[in-house]
């Protein structure tokens, strides 16, 4: 995707989000195949084709779809593109969306490929930092957790570094960012810094905080895990410590790594980011079937 | 003139010299020779470029293409390639590593779609300075592994 596209999905989604575009799903069927278990992603999907007028149908487990009975994902796939407009898909296996989009005559929006890709997580990232700041070029970002094994945040870092941001990523030393992706990073010149802790990024004066979950089975000891959380927990001191004008993002769910004192500051914009899947979704789903132009 | 002998001249076909011991038998596999004609295959042989050895292979009334003997670069970079019409060198071709790669090199990711679901394996050239590919399906970057080349699907 260029920048242009980017920008195309994010000023859409603001203007669903305004009222516009009403209706943009009418008369199209969209199927949801969802082979592993989601909840936001797959609600936020459904919750957007109902709330533009169109009609969904499909499953949330793989259980009842017809691999179980042998047919191939690409059978499947062929079966399903006759009966609707476009189709979104979540799979375990990396690169199933691609092999969909190559077999299915409708477009297909890919809702997380294993460990690959959540591209519409990057689209809804991106609208609530534009919402929020009214741009998406030259912003303060920290991104803070699991930053080795998320696909969120290698997403939402690529992405920033379309629009000139300056990064500091913030974890354990054993869930750095990987070195292609820093490499990357400095090949195009951006301007990037890590750190232990959050409150290592005071000076800073970030915008946003982008916080994601450490996961416990990344650690093989129990009381390890727990005192490397205990660090990178998100309180209203560490908010005293970034200043007032940082806002908490999350792709949640969330567990211990944000203090529910901290969600009725103004900082915490994850719930809002959570709820601006749903105009992001129909966005896309609204320009890849025609809906919108 | 003794030399000469040890993998005995062909009048038609294509000779791959310059092979690293004992890659000989990886280029059979990944041009996916083994039920096809006649080949010959000379192993470890001495040379003044390979310390560790050479390889040939020619391969008898058969022509590769340009995209086959591009293929040959992924393991062996340095193999140099003749084309002989009637006992003759008709053409020394230089070979360079492919921008595309198609069924012949199986992803690490064991769990890419080409290795769960049948997606048919295409790599796409990443950095040609670190003879690094991207798989098309899961993205992952990797380096040329020989044991991940294999016949053609």
């Amino acid at each position: 995707m260029t920048t242009q596209d980017l920008w195309t999905v994010v000023t859409t989604a603001g203007e669903v989000k305004a009222g516009m575009h009403r209706g943009c799903l009418l008369d199209k069927t969209i199927a949801s195949l969802f082979f592993e278990p989601s909840t936001r992603t797959r609600l936020s999907f459904e919750s957007a084709v109902v709330k533009s007028g169109g009609s969904v149908f499909g499953f949330a487990d793989p259980g009842s779809s017809s691999q179980k009975k042998g047919e191939s994902f690409a059978d499947s796939i062929r079966t399903v593109t006759g009966y609707c407009d476009a189709m979104v898909i979540r799979h375990p296996v990396e690169g199933a969306a691609r092999l969909a989009s190559e077999v299915a005559s409708v477009p297909v929006i890919n809702a997380g490929d294993g460990a690959n890709q959540h591209p519409t997580q990057t689209f809804l990232d991106l609208f609530t930092i534009y919402e929020e700041f009214g741009r998406l070029e030259n912003l303060k970002i920290g991104i803070m957790g699991d930053l080795k094994y998320g696909r969120t945040v290698h997403s939402l870092t690529h992405a920033m570094s379309l629009f000139d941001a300056e990064m500091v990523f913030i974890s354990p030393p054993s869930l750095k960012m990987p070195s292609n992706i820093l490499s990357d990073l400095r090949e195009k010149g951006v301007s990037f810094r890590t750190a232990d802790t959050p409150e290592d990024a005071s000076d800073m004066n970030l915008d946003v905080l982008y916080v994601t979950r450490i996961q416990k089975e990344r650690f093989g000891d129990p009381l390890e895990y727990k005192n490397v959380a205990h660090g990178y927990r998100i309180t209203r001191d560490t908010i005293s410590a970034l200043g007032e004008q940082v806002r908490i993002m999350h792709p949640l769910p969330r567990v211990d790594e944000i203090a529910e004192e901290v969600d009725s500051t103004p900082n915490a914009i994850y719930f809002t980011q959570a709820h601006n899947g749903v105009p992001t979704r129909q966005a896309l789903l609204g320009l890849v079937t025609g809906g919108i132009n | 003139m003794e030399r000469a002998y040890k993998v005995y001249a062909i009048n038609n076909g294509t000779v791959i010299d310059h092979i690293p011991t004992p890659l000989a038998l990886k280029v059979v596999e990944i041009l996916g020779l083994g039920n096809e004609g006649i080949f010959t295959i000379g192993v470890g042989f001495q040379s003044k470029r390979l310390p560790g050895g050479k390889d040939i292979l020619k391969i008898e009334n058969r022509i590769l293409l340009e995209s086959e003997t591009d293929t040959i670069a992924l393991i062996a970079p340095d193999a140099t390639i003749n084309i002989i019409k009637d006992g003759r060198v008709s053409e020394k071709r230089i070979i360079s590593i492919p921008q595309s790669i198609f069924g012949v090199m199986q992803c690490p990711n064991p769990n890419c779609a080409t290795n769960k679901l049948g997606a048919h394996r295409h790599f796409e050239l990443e950095d040609k300075n670190t003879m690094t590919y991207r798989c098309q399906y899961c993205e992952r970057v990797t380096e040329i592994i020989p044991e991940n080349l294999t016949a053609p699907e």
